[in-house]
Formats: C-alpha cells, structure tokens, sequence
C-alpha cells in the first residue's frame, strides 16, 4: 500500500490537526478571584495559565480575609470570548477557588495599580519632571538633589501615559504593582 | 470555632500513621496497592499490624497506579494507592495523569522527607506536590498531623464527587510519627466542594424539546455516563428505548448502551464505524451525554456535525464549549439529568417525529450494510481482527471483564469485542499510555476474583509494565495476557506507511522474549499460536487455566486497523479498509466521499 498524496507542511502530517481553530479576535477581560489562602493556591492558578497556553498581562494577589484565610487574586487576561469563558470554568472548577468574577462583563468596575518611577536629571528636565508630576498628582515619595521616586495610583492607561513622559526626561525605574480591581456599586 | 475542631479535643489521640489507616478504614477501603519505601515506613508498620485492608504489593509504582485504576474503574470505588517518596512518586506520576484525563477516581499516598528537610534536597525528596499539581485533580502536603485524618478524608471527598480523579495526599515522615486527634469522617469538612448535580430546568426543557423535533438525531455518549453509576446506564437505555434514536459512544463510553441493542452504532471517532461517523456528521440533532468533544472524536473542528443542533450534559462546567460550541448546554450529573429528561419528556406526552426517524433509519441501514468492520481474512496467518472475533464469540456471557494496552490492537477490540455492561472495559484513552492493561487487569481481578479478566495487549506495550507478572502471581490473580504479537509498534507502523512515506523509522520490536518462556519464568502458563486453525482451542485452553496465562498469539505483522479518519480530516472523509487505499494510491480519493 502506497502513501497518500498529502502536501509537506500540510498537518495531516501530525498525530494532531495542528491548525488553530480559534483566530477570531481577542478580548481583554479582569477577572477577580476568591480562593483558600492555601500553599501553592497562587501556583495552581497560574499553572493553570501556563500550562493551558492562556495569557496573563497582569496578577496581583493578596489576603484580604485574615480570619478566613481567603485571597483575592485579580487577574488580567486576553482571549477570544470562547477562551474567556474556559479560562472561567477551568478556575471556578479548582478546589480552592470559591468565586470567580468576570469584572469587564459584570458591569463597571474600578481597576486601580499602583506604580513607582524613579527619574534621575538635572536642572531643567528636573523641574518638568516635578511640575507633570504634579498634573498627574503623584506623589514624591523619595527625593536626592539629582533624583525623584514618585509614587503614583490610577488606571494602567494613566501609568502608561505617565511613563512615557518620564521617558525622555531621565525614568531609570519603573515598579508596577499590577491591577486591583473592585464592582462599582454595593 | 467550627465543630470538627472543638470535637477534636475529645478525639482519639494516635499517630499520623495509624491515622492513615484509620482513615482508610473509615473510607470503606479494602485493597490498597502500594510499594515500600523510607518515608513510609511508618504506615506501612500499621498496615502490617492490621488485618482489615489488603496490601497489594506491586513491581513498580506505575503499576500500583494502572492497578488501582483498574480497581476504580471496574467497581465505581476510588482506587487506593501508597508509595514513598522521591522516585516513588515520580513513578506514579503517568497513572496520576492517565486517571486525569479518563476521570478515575484515585486517592494517591505519597511518603516525603520529613518537614525539616523538605527544601535540602534530602535523599529521595522531590517536590511531590509541584511536580502533581497539574497531574492530580487537587494535591495536598500535610505539615502538621492534627490535620492529616480530616485531609484524607478531604481527599476521597474531592476524588469521587464531581468529575472523579485522582488526588494526593503527600505525608512527610515526622509528620506521620508525631500524635494528633483523630477526626473522623463524618466530621471532616467537605461543604466547599459540592459541584451541581441537578441541570438546569430551562435548558433540560429546551434539550427535550429536541427530542421532540429531532429529524435525524443521535446519542453521542461518554465515560460520564459509566462515572455517573449505574443508575445513569440504566437511564440512557431507557431513553434510548423509548425514542428509538441511534446511539454512539467514544472509546471510554462502552458497555452504557448495550452492544447487542437495536440502536447501537457501534463506537464513533478516529476508529470508529463508518454508520457512527457519518450518523454523527450527518445528524440535525446531537445529544452529548457525559463526553467531551475530544479530539480523536471531532477530526477537524470546523467540519464537525456542521448541520446539527447540539446538547452536552457534563459534570464539568469547563467541559462545554471547550472544542465545539453547543447549543443547549447542562451542567449536571447524567443520572439527575437524564431522569428529569425522561420524566419531562414523559409528562409532555413522549413525542418523536416517528416519519423522520424511520427515513434516517434506512439512511443508517445503508451505511451499516458497508459492513467498515469487514476484512480479508486468512487461512495461513491469524488476522488480528479475526483473533478478537473468536475471542468474542468464546467468551461472550461470560462474567468477563476487558482491559487493554494502547494502539492497534486496542482499536480492534473496541471494534469487535462487544459490551453489555458498563464498568466491563478498561481502557487508556485520554493519555493513551502503553503499558496501562496489564496492571488494570490484576486490579480488575482483585476486585473480581473469580470474573475472567482479560488484557488484549500488543507486544510493544505489554513489555512496558511486564514486571507486573509478579504481582499477578504473588496474588494469585489469573488474569490472561491475550498479546497479539505482529512483532511491531503497530499504530506507529501504520501512521509511517499512509503518512511518512513507508518510511518505519524504529517501529519494529527487535529482540522480543520467547513469551511462553517468559511465562514460565515467571510460574504461570505460556500459550503460543500462530495458525488460524489452531486458535479457537488455544483460546479456550487460555480461559480454562486456572492461573495467569501468557498467550503469544502471532498475528499478520502489517495488518492496519481501519476504518480511519486522518487526523484534521472530518467525518465523512473516512478510509475504510485496505481495498480502499490501494485503490487510490497516491490519489486524493484515497479518502472516501
């Protein structure tokens, strides 16, 4: 029996259709997520990322019920709507995890990060530094005679944009805490 | 404080190690299959002071893991399984991962180094729990005794509620030294986790409004329903009956929907027959029960079933969706399910389109009467296909119970073994492990001892966990090895020669043991046949020996196993047998219609 007639490259060639059926567009979703503050919670959730090829742009996690021993992890992701929605089932189906909220669709919500940027000059670019700064009310939090840390809390697009002003006028550093995320509302 | 932690106080005081047991004990556990080590010593000198649970003790912990699941799968109980740490974890690491992916219920005890040392790279430590946590449906390492009784108990819970599947319980050794109160069972807390049983009463309605409307439907069934118990077999049968739709089922699925019944297609997928495939392609209305879209079962995605409207009931929220987009999806267990479908279908009056069915009716009988299982037999050479078929018709009604290894041989015997209970037939099918049937099989039987177990096996992965004969023989478990031996790593050998040019690059078995002598190296009975007539006695010599049997049955060494979709072809571009390819060699017609 002879072969059949498949092109080279063509993925018939593999065990597995090594096509992507998912190409649609993507869609940036913020999940927030209640787990047991338990060891390696935070490693099983993103195991669970990694291992199952979905993206992170950002994570925080904290304890934010000490008697409870519960942890709030936020986390910020990108997919197309069916990848989402597995992301969503593939949490909520860990032992662990007691909610899981799609913040982007569960109506408005407030992201907040926290960033930290230290910017080195001299002279005038110092002065610039401060004076915007102060237009987008961060804080300065460290100060030498030729450097500034300023401490700033808004939206990821604001510390975007903040930081790209800095750039040209001596940003060394830049600490990003990562989103934190709550529903508007009661 | 909540109540298991003020009883505690009252508890029996014991040591971790004797809380193992106990626990077990609690548990209901009868066999536990396991393998000495340092770190678990402890337990092991309680198991040796008891005489409630059985220890069965294997050649290598990847064997007590298949064994066990062996065990879980023929009884509907979780498997039990305790190694030591380091390489014994690690070893079990591949039946852990095989138990994920066909959900097999498993509780894994796992000895470690004790909790002073985990970190120092201590002789046989490996981070157990790191390594399991995407091998195991949820892991625990237990750091302090006083938790270690109600954290077994945890483990069962999570391992047999929901979708089943393994767990671990990784115990560092002073933790199993040093004494704590006993928390027992009915006291440990488990309210967490308690996925939904009961569907939703909108979409249950909207799936039996298909019922009703259904022109060209078909049961597309799955190891849900085996894993749902046997009350969900029994429902599914009922509503087969009832409607008078054809039904499927994947590989795990055998034995829900009887193989002798009106409406069975036989099984669907990669291997699966033609009538399924193209009744699956072709239907307008598709009832998933318990089965999850896998890839050997879609073939490409895009053309899968794409005039259907689709139902999936699954345990498992992230199930639905996943591969294929479904119309009404129910999130449940199959039983609760489908006994609120029958009543409601039931109460509405019990309505099919009765003209329709009949049409796809002959529409299926025409594909039957393909008859895609057929092949050129022979007189000279026992064909693989013709050895199961007379395996079959000696051992039907019997109280017989199938395990196999992973590959051709594996495809035939979901081909023509037929199943008339569920739990009959054990299986790799999510992770496809060679080497999986052998131990399954002495797990089986030590669940069944007097039941005729069978593991049809192909050489290539017998050899995997051969060592198991031991074991089988320590425990008396006569389990018969049926290995059809082409002397090649069949499935890759046919992959190399439709898909790689004839090119067989390391698919042959070199240097094969004499089986028979194998066999009596190991005490128990060795069978060989190669000749055609000569196989009905050889088989039944095999079923009547009281005691493991080896069987070389020397089969055609290039025979393929067919029918066949190409992986990334759809369902209706199926090759059916050799006549076929070589027809149209070279050509793009050696895919059917």
């Amino acid at each position: 029996m002879s072969a059949l007639n498949i092109k080279k490259g063509s993925s018939s060639h593999s065990a597995y259709d090594l096509r992507d059926p998912n190409a649609p567009v993507s869609e940036t979703h913020t999940l927030a997520v209640l787990v047991d503050n338990e060891s390696g919670v935070l490693a099983r959730v993103i195991g669970l990322f990694s291992g199952r090829g979905y993206n992170i742009e950002s994570l925080t996690v904290a304890e934010v019920d000490h008697q409870g021993h519960r942890s709030r992890i936020t986390v910020v992701t990108t997919g197309t709507p069916q990848v989402i929605d597995q992301i969503k089932a593939q949490l909520a189906r860990m032992v662990p995890v007691h909610e899981v909220h799609d913040l982007t669709v569960e109506g408005p919500s407030v992201q907040r990060e926290l960033a930290l940027f230290k910017v080195a000059g001299r002279g005038e670019q110092r002065i610039e530094a401060l004076r915007l700064a102060e237009i987008f009310r961060a804080n300065v939090v460290d100060s030498t005679l030729e450097s500034f840390v300023f401490e700033m809390t808004g939206t990821p697009e604001k510390i975007d944009a903040f930081a790209e002003l800095m750039r040209p006028l001596g940003l060394r550093e830049l600490a990003r805490t990562g989103v934190a995320a709550l529903a508007r509302g009661a | 404080m909540n109540k298991a932690h003020a009883t505690s106080a009252k508890a029996v005081t014991m040591t971790g190690a004797r809380m193992v047991v106990q626990a077990l004990k609690d548990q209901g556990v009868e066999v536990v299959f396991g393998y000495p080590g340092g770190a678990v010593l402890p337990i092991y000198d309680e198991i040796f002071q008891q005489n409630d649970i059985r220890h069965v003790l294997v050649r290598h912990e990847q064997g007590a893991v298949h064994m066990a699941e062996g065990y879980a799968r023929s009884t509907g109980k979780p498997g039990v399984v305790l190694v030591t740490s380091g390489p014994g974890a690690t070893n079990a690491v591949t039946g852990m991962v095989d138990a994920l992916m066909d959900s097999i219920p498993l509780v894994v005890l796992t000895g470690q180094v004790p909790t002073f040392m985990i970190g120092t790279d201590g002789f046989q430590e490996a981070d157990t729990v790191g390594i399991t946590r995407p091998c195991t449906k949820h892991n625990w390492l237990v750091k302090d005794t006083a938790k270690l009784s109600e954290t077994i108990h945890q483990a069962f819970h999570v391992a047999t509620h929901g979708r089943p599947g393994p767990v671990l319980v990784d115990i560092p050794k002073d933790v199993q030294f040093a004494t704590a109160g006993y928390i027992p069972m009915e006291q440990a807390r488990t309210a967490h986790y308690q996925p939904r049983l009961q569907g939703d009463p909108e979409q249950i309605a909207r799936l039996v409004e298909m019922i009703e409307t259904a022109e060209r439907p078909v049961f597309y069934t799955g190891g849900g329903v085996v894993n749902s118990g046997p009350a969900a077999s029994r429902l599914l049968r009922e509503l087969v009956d009832a409607t008078g739709f054809p039904v499927t089922s994947t590989l795990m699925g055998l034995g829900c929907y009887p193989a002798s019944g009106k409406a069975w297609l036989g099984m669907l997928g990669m291997h699966g027959l033609y009538e399924a495939n193209l009744a699956m392609h072709g239907c307008d209305a598709m009832f998933n029960i318990g089965a999850r879209f896998d890839d050997r079962i879609t073939g490409r995605v895009k053309d899968f079933s794409p005039h259907s409207k689709k139902a999936h009931i699954d345990i498992d929220p992230s199930s639905i969706n996943k591969v294929i987009r479904v119309d009404v999806p129910i999130v449940g267990d199959i039983a609760h399910v489908l006994d609120r479908v029958l009543t409601l279908w039931k109460a509405r009056g019990s309505r099919v389109n009765r003209a329709a069915l009949a049409k796809w009716w002959a529409q299926i009988d025409q594909w039957r009467a393909v008859r895609c299982l057929d092949f050129t037999n022979s007189d000279r050479t026992i064909k693989p296909q013709h050895a199961l078929q007379r395996l079959e018709a000696l051992t039907r009604g019997m109280d017989r119970y199938i395990t196999t290894e992973v590959g051709q041989h594996q495809m035939w015997a979901a081909q023509y073994l037929g199943f008339e209970e569920p739990n009959r037939w054990m299986t790799s099918g999510g992770l496809g492990t060679m080497g999986y049937g052998l131990p399954a099989s002495i797990g089986v039987q030590i669940a069944h001892p007097d039941a005729l177990v069978i593991n049809v096996a192909g050489e290539a992965s017998w050899l995997m966990n051969m060592q198991e004969m031991g074991t089988a023989m320590q425990f008396r478990a006569p389990v018969k090895q049926f290995i059809l031996n082409n002397e090649r790593l069949g499935m890759v050998r046919q992959w190399q020669e439709l898909l790689h040019g004839e090119r067989y690059s390391q698919s042959w078995s070199e240097s094969l043991p004499d089986f028979v002598k194998l066999a009596e190296a190991f005490g128990c009975k060795g069978i060989r046949c190669s000749d055609p007539a000569d196989l009905d006695e050889a088989i039944l010599e095999m079923v009547r020996y009281d005691g493991p049997v080896i069987f070389d049955c020397l089969v055609e060494k290039h025979e393929n196993c067919f029918p066949m979709i190409p992986s990334g072809k759809a369902h209706n571009e199926m090759m059916l047998g050799d006549a076929d390819t070589r027809g149209a060699i070279g050509a793009k017609g050696a895919v059917l219609v």
